[in-house]
């Protein structure tokens, strides 16, 4: 039984994965593609490390839902920081969803 | 079923490769290798859970940080020299 939902949870995160490599492949402007490519691959992993936790059992379970964690802690910040750069720099990086930059005057 | 999940976890990395590739500006490369290095982690802790061996498992953590480290160095190196 508890194998059982090990796989099935496995094969869910396995699949929110490919939903999200979709999304960056597809979607058009650089801060949708961090959108697509920030959020769905961390569920994914946190998904596939509960049903690798599963079957593990033990120390190893521990240890790779810790890495679940780990990513979970560290994504965010990442994507963050990737997006305070590409909003300060002095590239074009093309941008066509977010016509409105809020951040941009006043400051 | 584990298979299942491994297949299914190549066709994501091989659509993040194909955004790594085309990718117009280094942003996208470096947000697409960013996923990619999550994927790999998901691999590995597929892998773990198809053989019951947990060795793989230290390796999926220096991953882990190892995505992150390069994500606010390549952040920086952006920042600095624009996308």
């Amino acid at each position: 039984m508890v194998r059982t939902i090990g796989d099935v949870l496995l094969l869910l995160g396995a699949g929110w994965t490919v939903l999200a490599a979709v999304g960056v492949l597809r979607l058009d402007d650089v801060y949708s593609r961090m959108h697509a490519a920030t959020k769905a691959p961390t569920l994914g992993l946190l998904l596939v490390s509960w049903g690798a936790a599963m079957h593990l059992g033990g120390g190893g379970a521990v240890k790779i839902l810790l890495v679940g964690m780990l990513v979970l802690l560290t994504a965010p910040v990442g994507a963050h920081l990737i997006g305070r750069a590409v909003h300060r720099s002095p590239g074009d990086v093309r941008i066509r969803i977010d016509t409105v930059d809020e951040l941009g005057t006043g400051g | 079923m584990t298979t299942a999940a491994l297949v299914l976890l190549a066709i994501a990395a091989a659509l993040l490769m194909v955004r790594v590739l085309v990718g117009p500006s280094v942003v996208d490369r470096v947000i697409a290798v960013d996923a990619l290095l999550i994927v790999v982690v998901s691999g590995l802790a597929v892998n773990a859970a198809m053989t019951g061996r947990t060795t793989f498992v230290d390796a999926a953590v220096v991953v882990g940080l190892l995505g992150f480290v390069g994500t606010g160095v390549a952040a920086r190196f952006i920042e600095r020299r624009g996308a």
